[in-house]
Formats: structure tokens, sequence, C-alpha cells
């Protein structure tokens, strides 16, 4: 079967799946889990460039859809002035510590010959500019935090819309993979997944206690939409008009009663706005798949794959493979962050305690290795597939539980147990099926495809 | 003479703060890196299922010590999990062979490339992880029976006049002696039995031992129960000393895998080492020294802030930092493992 033929197939096979959702459950489980499964594509089409086109064994996805979602708060959130005002000059002059420590390092590093005298040195200069940023730091990260602690507490973002974040995540993920690469970059496979799994638990830990910054655990919520909101939409006479004419009444409604006619407004305005979500998504998934796709059959595609496929002979061909290495991990980062910022536009909060290494990084290894690692159509219907059935295993684990349940006594305390324990079926089931494709097709649904002309 | 109390207090503060919490607690991470950095000298592959590994051995410790308790079979003074144990490795070790029969045994007949196995250990991950919480839920469990206490913080101050106690837990002592017997028991192993010299010269170099005719199969068996009874002795540990959660052995893995590595990967000894390191290191730099520097200081200097380095939460930041900093000065590690 060509590779055409099998993403027409499998495609089909997902929409009726979530046709089959629509009908069954309900339209808005469906179009939500359609939501999230575009956001996912996105984030597997990031990982995908660092793992399918470079072999880059990337075990911090999570850090990259982390600052892609504070990435969103910052831009979208009103600043708080007054946080401004009473801590701003405290964190600009521990930002300026910062800076001069390393400015200092950085010439005492060069200057001094090696030896004890330039350890000494350096030592010297890290200890003085650490105690001068801690200081200003806590001075102003204090002030900061006991400005209206109940509400705000932190320095804001920028009151900007939303979308631009979109962009902005990407850059601000492209920074971080570029700081990550510095570091980690150059280590081989395993030694590279555990610094990049490292380094996304610290991201988080940090995000979890910068209350200043990202009001840590205590959440911001009520992030500004680039959608209408349903109350709103409820209220607009085109929205009205709209809902009649789709459920075929006359204007005045008189046909269908005030109750049914209130429900299906209600079911429409939350179909409506997720809609609204679909498409800018979609726009997004489609605009990455492409260029994505042109990169990977470009001359540029190739000498990835050739850096992947034999680093040595590469090398020996003149290609640079750590800086090869470094781009396509910025690359791949920042189509990551650009999803973490679509996700936390999607929920209207950022909650720094929802990131979880198993959620964000593996679950999203699991998407490229079944869809096809090196196919970016691939990655796709792996992000489908994955979240797919990570959504819907719950409720399938809850219904076979409770048929279970019925040979079980009332009192039993399995029972409860049973019912409680029923969600964490999605996990076998997901190693399950990540060991069986492994196993069996490890090419993935889409394998990877040789471009026609070389 | 006034002096010399204040110093002794900054002592005893010190020991019952941070030495005695680190050696119990770099004992239980040398015992996990041990089992980590041996599956890599011999399999070639960092193992990401060994933190869900060590739940599930705990998990298997907590259900045969219920079993016990309930036919009112218990150890005194020492907790019943220490019964339950044996069979928990034996549990946990068929589980490790299985999976290794059933997953990782294809990739090792088809040559795979040892980035296969890992992301194959992420499947393993996963499924012991819904395992582990399908079978006992996710709620904190604390299984830890007998004597709690050697030594009172309440008992010492009295015998001894100081203002600081010093407790002295029962599984602190009981996990740094375990560690140490364990350990010993595997570099006997290691060092004098007929298997073990096998499993040192496959690490060194698999062709040369399979052609002096060293069977690979039985040399990976054994390395998968070795690593499996560690791990399940750390976890268990680990349990005892804290209390058990499920999701904390997955934030264990960062800290056990700096272990390995800055101990030299492949190297049990190194590992060993590098447990301590990690553990001591995350410890004084999240203890706050304020009350230290209170009785060392000559006067009634107080200094302003806690006086520590980093807040408890950015324990992880440490381990890495000390990962980072050993690939970057000495990659091989301390002992002079292998370079990945």
């Amino acid at each position: 079967m060509s590779n055409n033929r099998r993403a027409v197939i499998s495609f089909s096979i997902m929409a009726l799946m979530i046709a089959i959702v629509g009908f069954g459950q309900s339209w808005n489980v469906a179009l939500a889990i359609v939501n999230l499964c575009l956001i996912s594509a996105v984030m597997s089409m990031g990982l995908n460039m660092q793992w399918g086109f470079a072999g880059l064994f990337n075990a911090g996805v999570m850090a990259s859809t982390a600052i892609g979602g504070l990435t969103a708060l910052l831009i979208s959130y009103a600043p708080v002035s007054k946080a401004w005002s009473v801590g701003g000059t405290s964190l600009f002059a521990a930002l300026i510590s910062l800076l001069l420590t390393i400015v200092a390092g950085v010439l005492v590093w060069k200057k001094t010959a090696k030896g004890k005298k330039r350890s000494w040195r350096m030592t010297a200069v890290v200890l003085t500019g650490y105690l001068f940023m801690r200081f200003f730091y806590e001075q102003g990260t204090a002030a900061i935090e006991a400005v209206d602690p109940a509400k705000t507490g932190f320095l804001g973002g920028m009151g900007l819309p939303i979308i631009l974040s979109w962009f902005a995540g990407g850059l601000a993920a492209a920074g971080l993979a570029w700081l990550i690469g510095r570091i980690a970059l150059g280590l081989r496979s395993d030694y590279f997944a555990i610094a990049t799994l490292g380094i996304s638990e610290i991201m988080i830990s940090i995000l979890k206690n910068e209350d200043w910054l990202s009001r840590g655990v205590k959440n911001v919520t009520g992030l500004k939409r680039p959608v209408p909101y349903e109350v709103d939409l409820q209220q607009a006479e085109w929205f009205i008009k709209l809902v009649h004419w789709f459920y075929g009444t006359a204007e005045d409604g008189k046909s269908l009663s005030a109750n049914v006619m209130h429900e299906a407004m209600q079911l429409s305005a939350g179909v409506f706005v997720k809609l609204c979500y679909s498409a800018l998504f979609l726009a997004v998934v489609l605009i990455i798949l492409g260029l994505a796709t042109r990169a990977l059959n470009s001359p540029w595609g190739r000498m990835m794959r050739a850096i992947r496929d034999n680093e040595t002979a590469a090398a020996a061909m003149g290609k640079d493979v750590t800086s090869r290495h470094r781009q396509v991990f910025i690359i791949g980062s920042a189509v990551i962050g650009i999803s973490g910022a679509m996700l936390t536009t999607l929920d209207g909060q950022f909650t720094p305690g929802s990131y979880i290494p198993l959620r964000f990084t593996f679950l999203i290894w699991v998407m490229v290795i079944i869809g096809g690692s090196g196919n970016n159509l691939g990655a796709i219907i792996g992000a489908f597939i994955t979240w797919f059935v990570w959504i819907e295993a719950e409720p399938s684990a809850l219904w076979l539980v409770s048929h279970i349940n019925v040979f079980l006594d009332e009192s039993n305390p399995l029972r409860q147990h049973l019912r409680e324990v029923a969600p964490h079926m999605r996990m076998v089931l997901m190693g399950l099926i990540l060991v069986l494709v492994l196993r069996f097709r490890p090419k993935g649904i889409l394998p990877e495809e040789a471009p026609d002309r070389y | 003479m006034e002096y010399s109390t204040d110093l002794l207090n900054a002592l005893v503060l010190i020991s019952n703060y941070v030495l005695i919490p680190a050696i119990s607690y770099g004992s239980q991470l040398a015992l996990g890196a041990v089992g980590v950095t041996l599956v890599f000298g011999i399999l070639r592959f960092a193992n990401f299922a060994h933190g869900e590994m060590m739940a599930f051995g705990c998990m298997a410790t907590i259900f045969i010590t219920w079993w016990f308790q309930s036919m009112g079979i218990s150890s005194g003074v020492f907790p019943t999990a220490l019964l339950a144990l044996p069979f928990a490795i034996l549990i946990t070790a068929l589980l490790a062979v299985a999976i290794d029969r059933s997953i990782f045994s294809f990739y090792r007949i088809h040559k795979s490339r040892p980035v296969t196995f890992v992301v194959a250990s992420v499947g393993v991950m996963f499924m012991l992880n819904g395992l582990v919480r399908i079978l006992i839920g996710t709620d904190e469990i604390i299984f830890r029976d007998g004597q709690k206490f050697l030594i009172k913080a309440g008992v010492f101050k009295k015998m001894t006049g100081l203002s600081e106690g010093l407790a002295l837990k029962q599984t602190q002592v009981l996990t740094f002696v375990l560690a140490v017997i364990a350990v010993l028991a595997l570099f006997w192993f290691l060092q004098r039995t007929r298997t073990g010299k096998a499993m040192r010269a496959f690490s060194d170099n698999e062709d040369l031992a399979l052609l002096s005719g060293i069977n690979p199969e039985r040399v990976v068996l054994v390395t998968w129960i070795i690593a499996a009874s560690l791990a399940t002795l750390a976890g268990v540990l680990y349990g005892l000393d804290k209390s058990f959660k499920p999701m904390v052995y997955f934030h264990l893995l960062l800290p056990i895998f700096a272990a390995a590595i800055v101990g030299g990967i492949g190297q049990p000894l190194g590992a060993i080492l590098g447990g301590y390191i990690v553990a001591f290191s995350e410890i004084t730099a999240t203890y706050a020294f304020k009350k230290f520097i209170k009785y060392l200081a000559p006067g009634d200097f107080v200094p302003d802030g806690l006086a520590q380095l980093l807040t408890t939460e950015y324990k992880f930041a440490v381990s890495f930092f000390i990962l980072v900093l050993v690939l970057l000065v000495r990659p091989t590690g301390i002992l002079r493992g292998r370079v990945l």
C-alpha cells in the first residue's frame, strides 16, 4: 500500500472515530478532543523534527511547552502596575548584577592564565555577584508578592492580544533551546536525554516557585481569548439568527419551544467557540506542515537525515554535526513552544502544576513513534490517535469497570477501588501501544519516505 | 565553655538535619544507581523504567506486609516489611525477567541501536506506572511498623543537656546497614563468583566475552535479577524512610541517573559514590544554615535571611547541576566509566 493511500485511510478512520464520539457522546466533547489533537499535532511535528529528521533524543519536550505557556501569560495578562512600581527597580538591579557578574566572570576567565589564581578570582567574582543578586532579588520579589496576593502578587504581563504569544512563545522556546543546546548538545544520545529531562524538571520547578513571575501554584486564570465568549454569542443577533437558520425554523422561532431553543443555543455557542479555535489551530498545523514538508524534502532535510543515519560520514563530508543539531533542536523546540502557547490559550489559564513529564514529554514521544518518525503526516496522525486513545480510554475503562462491578457485591471494597483506578488504564494502554508498535511496526503507521530525487 | 556548648549544638544540628538524612537518602540513591549502572554496563542503555521498577517492588512489599500483618506475623521491633522483602524481590525479579524476555530480548537479537532500547524502556515505564496505580491506587501509604526512633530528640536533649535534639530513626540506620550489606554482597558476587566475573568481562568487551564462551543470555538474566533486587530494596527503604507515593519514584529517576553518571557509568563503585555526592549536595544546598551560623558565629550575630542557598523546591536543580558539571569537566565520571 502506498503511503498516500495509507494516509487517506488512517485520517478517514480518525474522522469516523471523532464523528462517532460526536454523535454518541456530544459534539462539544468531540471538538474538545479535536482541538487538543491539533495542538498535540503541532507538538509532535516539533519533536518529529528533532527525532525523526535529526535523531535527537529530546526528553525535555515539556520545557518548551511550559515556556510557551508562560509566554502566553506574559503577553496577554494586563500588567500589574503596582507590582512594577514596588519591585521593578530591585528586580532590575538584580538583573544588572547578574549581567555584571557574567561580564566580570568572562573577563577574568579570558585575562587570567589557567591555574589557582584564576580559580580564586572566579570564585570571588561569582560569590560577590551572587550576594548582590540575591539581595536585590529577595527585596524585589518580597515586595511584588505582597501586592494583593489573593488576586495578583506577580508582575503580570503586557496586556497584548494572546494570539501574539503564539509567535512569542515560539521565539522564547527557541531561546531556551539555544541555552539548553549550549549545555547539552554534543553529548551522545542517552546523556542528552537525561540532561534535557533534567532541564525540563527545573523549568517546571521555576514556574511553580517563582511567584513574582508566574504566580506559581496559585495559577493564573481568566486569560483573554482570541475568540468570542459563549455568553456574548448567546446575546448576539447574528448568532441567534444563525442558530435559528441551522435548526430550520422561522426567525421568530415559534415552531420550537423556548426551552429547546435555549438548550440549542447553549450547545451551539459552545460548539461555535470550539470551531473557532479549531480553525485557528488547523491553520497553524497546516502552515507548519507545509514548512516542515518543504524542509524535509530540501537539501537541508537530506543533510539532516544524512547526519542522523551516519554522523561520522556526514562529518567527513564537511557537515558541522553539532551546529546542525543545534539548529534543528532550536527549530523543533520553537514549534513545540508555539503549541505550548496554543494550549494555554485554549485553557484560558496557566497552571504550572499541570505540567508532568509523562503527559508533556513521553506522551508526545508515543505520538511520534506510532505515527512514524521522520514523516510529518505520520506525526499528525500519531498525535490524533494517541490523544484520542488517551481521552477515550478513561470512559471506556469506567464502562468496563461498571460491567465488572455488576458481578461484585455492593459492599465489596474492590468495587470502589476499581472505579478509582480505572483512569490509570490509559497509562498501561499507552505503554502497550508504544511497545507493540516499536516491536511489530517500528517505522510507525506512516513510514518515512525516501524522497524521489537524489 | 559557653562557646564549646555552641560548637556541640552546631554539630548536633548539622548531623540531625544534614548528615543523617543525607546518608540514608544517599544510600537509597546509591542502590538505585547501581541498578541503573549495571543495566547500562551489560545491556548498554539507560533504563527509564528503573524508577517505576522501584515503585513496583515497594508496592509488592506493601501487599505482602499487609498480608503478613493480617495473619499476625510481625518482626517485633523491626518493620514487618523486612520479612516481606525477599518475597517482593522474587516477584520483582520475575517481572524484570519477563519484561526482558517479552520486550528487550527482541532488540538484542536484532542488534538494535541503544536508542531503540531507551524508547522501549519508556513504554515499559508507562505500563509499570499504570500497573502500580491500578493495583494500589495513588494515595500515600505509610507501611512502617515496629519501633520508630532509636534516639528521640527530646531524650537526647535531656541526656546531653544541649539545646539541640538529635533524632535517629530506625529506618535511617536500617537503610544504611542494608545498603552496606547489599553492596558488599554485590561486590563479592562480581569479584569472586564465575557469573560475576562473566558479567564484568561482558561489560568490558562484549565480543571478547562471547568469544571466550560466556553465555550472554545468562549474563543478561542475572543482570536483570540483580537490578530488580536492588531496585526493590531501594524502593522499600525509601518508602519506609518517608512514605510510599507512586509518583515520587519517577522523580527519583533524575538524581539516580545523575548519581550513576557522576560516578562513571558502568562502574558500580562509582554509582555508590555518586549517590552520596548527589544526596549530600542536594541536602546541603537546600538546608537553611541560619541557626548553624548563629551557633558558630562569635557574639550575638544572626544572619538576616535563612542563609539557604536554594529553596527546597529546587532539589532537582542540584542533581542536574552536578550532572552538567561532571559532563563538562569530566565526561567519563569520577571513576572513569564509559563515555556514552
